[in-house]
């Protein structure tokens, strides 16, 4: 140093000790939150085990989780299919493909979920199958009425049907044009370059946002309570009115989304690095 | 080499009075009349932007004319009728950025259009495919990922995926213009090599010695025209107009 006084960066000491600078205390960088929550999470099941009131709360509400999920893997599936085709039908030569596909996207994703849910099932839901079970009746002889279950859940299908439409047109437009000129140039359809080219490259972009709907869904199951579908929050809502044991009814609700989101989180996760390794071992 | 003129080989490619104008105001190709016999090697050169991929791609329909004929071994491209898959099969193209299937490796890539639509089975198209490879020179490479290859590599898997399809015609689009300088030779070997073998081949590049030794006539394309065409020694030598003097003034020591 000669004697020279130099301004040292922050963290870099002279002679100290060989530490780098960028490496961290390891308190720095421990997930503290994951410790939190799993604490949390630990200190409601002792709760849910120990206490008369949370294992009621628990007991009445747990009954509701079928139908949460029956709903989350209903509407994910319909929603798939929704938006595979409102994706690519926004990507279609045909003008009007393109602009049917583009109505329903925007119309969706510029209305609050609410207010979209209330429309379908008391409004859109009852006037179509009015419309269809004169018909039904008239020349079968038969109604069939949508329960209120299958209302909510074909309306979040609609919902994320939109979302899921631009994660796969965003998809298949992050593939470079050269990929399907060069499939064009070798003879195969628009079809084939689609499914064999395309679609196999943008699944690597499309699958986690899906992933991250999935979740979303889930959540969003709870908005079903509105209709008054007996899943997980309404039966939370029920039990919390009827005893006025509001903390245990809603702790117990949160308790189990928390179990459910996380544990899907983490799987995503695992699936995620083993896709990113299946890429480098390309390498 | 083949002969042109006269009662020589058959037209393979003939563009008439041919077009292409971008977002109306373009102008990217205009009123280019061509024609290509069998066997003939021509290639294309002028400034960047001057249209040479535009005319190329038209050859495919990859870009659709504005205006004018494009008729590709007797099939009239902008007739309805015409199926335009069936014509692209006969007619392979490479990419100057390659344009290999990632996600698939250098077999699946050479066999998956030979299968899907020469209706080859999986054995057949691997043969093939096998052949091709070893004919570029890399059949060691046949199972790896295309990001594991160098760009030399990759390229010649490209030219070995369009001859898999037994083209009539093949279309190079500046070839070996992303590849490092030591890797040019490797892929400009393989397109001599095809030229002796008689493929009617439309080049676009800017490699001159390849274009000397292979080429039977040299297009020099500047603002969308066909300003001079002749054989490439006459062309270097001895250019008629001024524009061509001044581009080949400045690309050639
Ligand atoms: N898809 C396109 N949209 C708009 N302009 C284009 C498109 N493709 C090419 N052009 C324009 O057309 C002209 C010719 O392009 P190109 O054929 O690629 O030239 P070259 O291959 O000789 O460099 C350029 O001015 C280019 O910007
Ligand atoms: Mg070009």
């Amino acid at each position: 140093m000669g004697g020279e006084k130099i301004k040292e960066p922050r963290g870099l000491r002279p002679g100290g000790a060989s530490r780098v600078r960028d490496e961290k205390p390891w308190w720095d960088t421990f997930p503290w939150w994951g410790l939190f929550i799993a604490l949390v999470l630990a200190w409601m099941a002792v709760q849910i085990i120990t206490q008369d009131d949370y294992a009621l709360a628990w007991e009445r509400i747990i009954p509701g989780l079928r139908l949460t999920i029956e709903a989350t893997i209903k509407a994910f599936a319909i929603a798939l299919v929704l938006g595979l085709t409102a994706g690519m039908g926004q990507l279609s030569r045909n003008v009007v493909v393109r602009n049917v596909a583009r109505t329903y996207v925007e119309f969706i994703r510029g209305i609050p979920m609410l207010p979209l849910i209330f429309t379908v099932a008391l409004i859109v839901v009852p006037e179509t199958s009015d419309y269809i079970n004169a018909r039904l009746d008239a020349w079968f002889g038969f109604t069939y009425e949508p329960s209120f279950q299958m209302r909510a859940t074909v309306t979040l299908a609609l919902i994320y049907g939109a979302y899921m439409a631009e994660i796969f047109r965003g998809g298949i437009q992050s593939i470079p044009p050269g990929q399907s000129e060069a499939g064009r140039s070798l003879g195969l359809t628009r079809r084939q370059t689609m499914r064999s080219v395309v679609l196999p490259q943008a699944m690597r972009a499309i699958i986690p946002p899906l992933g991250n709907d999935f979740i979303a869904i889930l959540k969003d199951t709870s908005l079903l309570s509105v209709l008054g579908v007996l899943e997980i929050t309404q039966r939370g809502r029920q039990f919390s009115a009827s005893t006025f044991k509001f903390r245990e009814g809603y702790f117990v609700v949160s308790f189990i989304y928390l179990c459910l989101t996380l544990g899907l989180s983490i799987l995503l996760g695992v699936l995620e690095r083993r896709m990113t390794r299946d890429r480098k071992g390309e390498r | 080499m083949a002969a042109h003129g006269g009662t020589g080989p058959a037209q393979m490619i003939s563009l008439r009075g041919l077009s292409k104008t971008f977002d109306r105001t373009i102008h990217a190709v205009v009123d280019v009349d061509l024609e290509v016999v069998e066997g003939e090697v021509v290639v294309i050169v002028g400034p960047s932007g001057s249209g040479k991929s535009t005319v190329l791609r038209c050859i495919n329909l990859l870009e659709v004319p504005t205006e004018g004929f494009v008729t590709v071994d007797g099939f009239e491209l902008l007739d309805p009728k015409t199926d335009i898959d069936h014509v692209r099969a006969e007619v392979g193209m490479v990419f100057q950025q390659f344009n290999l299937f990632p996600h698939l490796t250098v077999i699946e890539n050479i066999t998956l259009a030979q299968r899907k639509v020469r209706g080859r089975s999986r054995t057949e198209a691997e043969e093939v495919a096998v052949r091709q490879l070893t004919r570029v020179g890399i059949p060691e490479k046949a199972d790896a990922y295309p990001r594991q290859l160098s760009g030399g590599q990759q390229q010649r898997v490209a030219i070995a995926r369009s001859l898999a399809m037994d083209p009539k015609v093949m279309l190079f689009d500046e070839p070996t213009s992303a590849l490092d300088p030591e890797m040019v030779k490797e892929v400009l070997d393989v397109m001599l090599e095809l030229a002796s073998e008689g493929m009617t081949m439309v080049v676009v590049t800017h490699e001159m010695g390849f274009a000397k030794a292979a080429a039977d006539r040299l297009v020099f394309i500047d603002e969308g025209e066909i300003v001079e065409v002749g054989p490439p020694e006459e062309v270097f030598s001895n250019p008629t107009h001024q524009r061509t003097r001044a581009f080949f003034d400045k690309i050639l020591y």
